[in-house]
């Protein structure tokens, strides 16, 4: 008698656990800060700074959300992750947002039951060598030994490319971006390969990046963008709509310069949607009126986080290229706020 | 009339189950047994609702999925087109290398160490107890990265064997290459190999000790039966001693049985030594020891040959003074003292504690990731989780495998140990 009701008790205690863990709103907003889940360190897209502070493209997602939800965009607890432990760190509830450069795939939307909310970065994988190789073209390289970093799509592509070309490698796991670059330099592998913007990030840390060349070829399709657990779609819909709202903010206009004097109400009635002047949208997911204008205020739209932190004017020096807006030929589009 | 009565029947009270020394051992164990069983229900039960709320199912079906990843060091043929299960495999093989190198190597290294520590020779007992107490009291992953770092950045590249006049070159007559990758060694290859190959070089794809099974397979059979021959020879030699008080030369015959045999197997198969040579990238032929296989098994070995030398050092202290001053009496020189009397005796203190060190070391070889080394928490327990998505199976199978690993290696000691031990009559 006694046992089943300790039983039942359990049983209780453990549904109710369970119907917290579907609401990850109601949690963050309890904790009071945003559990961020992003890379050990690739300069541009997330690494800490001189003072220990987190900066980078995808730390900026992270920092907008918190502005949306927190209206702080300091309020982030960031949780470094190497491709081996990003996954489980997100699945085990550690991390409420992943933001760490993660190939959007179909086995891991499905399979491993997660929920990309949208596209940072549209990427492809390619190869940087030592310029003395005088490697001109990755199908060069048949024998060579390539640094991989462990538990990434790269690895699976690596493999599929030197099969499909019926050329060898040897390839050495490793498992977080700077023991790659440690490896790459002591000359323990001759390429290193992972995501191009990566590889760029990269290089701009090397202490003489001409010394090394990336080479022309992209093997394969990597769109990078923050993925949230399956199965909380409140959550999901507010971590796509704060990046499609950095996104839209940037076609619209809207800049960290001008959004105080656009704010104050416009004759565009889409901007004065996303800022909330006008209409309910933010109600619709649960949060108030100045949610989007916060996300953008955090540090500026799409666009200008570009700018600020991989774009040409940074050692990392990105072109815009596919990630420019649509309007200016590039893929980046975000769905229309109404 | 009797005035006699029965004596007053105990009515059972439930406060006996307490105070009562009669009950109260059966009502803790019951207790215990209770919140037992609930603890394990409530961990089964939240896994399969946190699974079923993840919409994840328990399956160990992704073990015959193609794995779609390559693995650098293979014993058995292996590529990316092969299942999940075949890649733990191969991980699995590539712990049991690394244990089984890492055990002997530890041994050796402790047995000799222990030894030298109880040397009277001041310069050299101190050097062992810096190198104990050096080693024991760092951890294993500090050593495991530092001699990797010391290897991969403190040894020349193949890039700079290259060229007219090479930064580097090769060691032992040009068959050794030691590069910041790895160590290239030469390897026999067969022309008129059995596998029907006739390639002195490994078939592509194929590791080099797959492709030459059969001939590496004949060849031991050879040997043992040498080995038997020569035993029987000095048998015979051993019962004509004892019959005529002389005995045969054995020395000769022993080498002949040894070598003819072997010599012409070899010749038939067509060994020949292949040496490692500089090809595009990296050196080509030979057997390539790599630097994380190298640091691991080095780090390993000397972390836990420093636990040895300590048991060690105890076994033999643990042997009585006199068993050693009967020795010397004896006119036993101080070297056959250790190796005769000693040492024997000493091994029943010391292997009951090496069976935890083997344990150890097979179990700390899950710290290969650190440097790359391609074991079965890599393939099986990274790599292919992260791929698929099955943590609790992946984890579960790997424990499942660390587990049964260890239970046979302290089955095997423990027969060991059993009949080395004190018999008591």
């Amino acid at each position: 008698m006694k046992k089943s009701v300790f039983l039942g008790a359990l049983t209780v205690a453990g549904l109710a656990a369970g119907a917290a863990a579907a609401g990850t709103l109601d949690d963050v907003k309890a904790r009071g800060t945003l559990n961020c889940g992003v890379s050990t360190g690739l300069a541009g897209f997330s690494t800490p700074d001189a003072n220990g502070e987190w900066q980078g493209f995808d730390v900026a997602v992270c920092r907008a959300v918190a502005a949306a939800v927190l209206d702080d965009p300091m309020a982030v607890e960031f949780v470094p992750t190497t491709g081996q432990t990003r996954f489980t760190a997100l699945a085990s509830g550690e991390i409420d947002l992943l933001a760490r450069n993660t190939t959007w795939t179909f086995s891991r939307d499905n399979d491993l039951k997660f929920e990309f909310v949208g596209v940072n970065y549209y990427d492809g994988q390619g190869f940087m060598a030592p310029r003395e190789l005088g490697v001109s073209s990755a199908k060069d390289l048949d024998g060579a030994t390539v640094c991989i970093q462990t538990g990434t799509t790269t690895e699976l592509n690596l493999a599929d490319f030197f099969r499909s070309n019926n050329i060898s490698y040897e390839p050495v796991p490793i498992e977080t971006n700077a023991e790659a670059q440690q490896q790459y330099l002591a000359g323990a592998c001759d390429v290193y390969t992972t995501d191009a913007s990566g590889l760029a990030a990269t290089r701009a840390t090397f202490e003489n990046p001409g010394d090394h060349v990336l080479l022309p070829e992209i093997i394969s399709k990597e769109p990078l963008g923050p993925l949230v657990r399956h199965g909380d779609n409140e959550w999901g819909d507010i971590a796509r709509w704060t990046l499609n709202a950095l996104i839209a903010a940037e076609e619209l206009g809207i800049t960290s310069a001008n959004i105080e004097e656009l704010s104050a109400g416009t004759d565009n009635p889409e901007i004065n949607r996303l800022l909330g002047t006008e209409g309910e949208l933010g109600a619709m997911i649960g949060l108030d009126s100045d949610w989007a204008k916060r996300a953008i205020m955090a540090g500026g739209n799409y666009g200008e986080l570009f700018e600020k932190n991989i774009g040409e004017s940074t050692p990392i020096g990105l072109a815009r290229g596919l990630n420019a807006q649509w309007t200016d030929g590039g893929l980046i589009y975000a769905p229309p706020f109404r | 009339m009797t005035t006699l009565t029965d004596p007053p029947k105990d009515r059972f009270r439930f406060s006996q189950l307490i105070y009562d020394t009669r009950y109260r051992s059966i009502t803790i164990q019951v207790v215990a047994l209770v919140l037992i069983v609930a603890a394990l229900t409530w961990l089964v039960n939240n896994t399969v609702e946190n699974l079923e709320e993840s919409g994840k199912t328990f399956s160990f079906a992704f073990l015959g999925q193609p794995a779609g990843y390559d693995i650098n060091q293979m014993l058995i043929e292996y590529d990316n087109q092969m299942s999940h299960g075949r890649a733990a495999l191969v991980g699995i093989l590539n712990t049991l290398l690394v244990a089984f190198l890492g055990c002997v190597a530890a041994t050796i290294i402790g047995v000799f160490v222990g030894v030298l520590r109880l040397s009277k020779n001041w310069v050299i007992s101190r050097l062992m107890a810096v190198y104990v107490e050096g080693f024991r009291n760092i951890p294993l992953l500090l050593w495991i990265v530092l001699i990797f770092a010391f290897l991969s950045e403190g040894l020349p590249q193949p890039r700079d064997f290259r060229g007219e006049d090479p930064a580097a070159s090769m060691s032992v007559f040009d068959s050794v290459a030691i590069t910041g990758r790895g160590t290239y060694i030469p390897r026999v290859g067969f022309t008129n190999s059995l596998s029907g190959n006739e390639a002195v070089a490994p078939q592509e794809g194929m590791p080099p000790l797959a492709s030459g099974l059969v001939d590496w397979l004949v060849i031991i059979g050879v040997v043992i039966a040498s080995i038997i021959a020569m035993r029987y020879v000095s048998a015979r030699a051993n019962r004509i001693q004892q019959a005529t008080g002389e005995r045969p030369n054995t020395l000769w015959p022993n080498v002949a049985i040894f070598f003819v045999p072997l010599g012409i197997v070899l010749l038939l198969l067509g060994a020949t030594i292949s040496q490692p040579y500089l090809r595009g990238f990296n050196f080509t032929e030979g057997i390539f020891l790599r630097n994380s296989l190298i640091a691991l098994w080095l780090a390993l070995s000397l972390y836990t040959g420093a636990f040895i030398a300590e048991i060690v050092r105890a076994g033999i202290l643990a042997v009585s003074k006199g068993q050693s001053e009967a020795a010397f009496a004896l006119g036993l020189r101080p070297n056959r003292t250790m190796n005769l009397v000693i040492l024997p005796q000493a091994m029943r203190v010391i292997v009951p504690p090496l069976i935890s060190q083997y344990l150890n070391l097979t179990k700390n070889s899950s710290l290969a990731i650190a440097v790359g080394y391609m074991d079965v928490r890599a393939t099986l327990g990274g790599i292919t989780i992260n791929q698929t998505g099955r943590e609790l199976e992946g984890m579960l199978l790997l424990g499942g495998f660390y587990l049964s690993l260890s239970l046979i290696i302290s089955a095997v000691m423990n027969y060991y140990n059993n009949r080395t031990k004190l018999m008591e009559r």
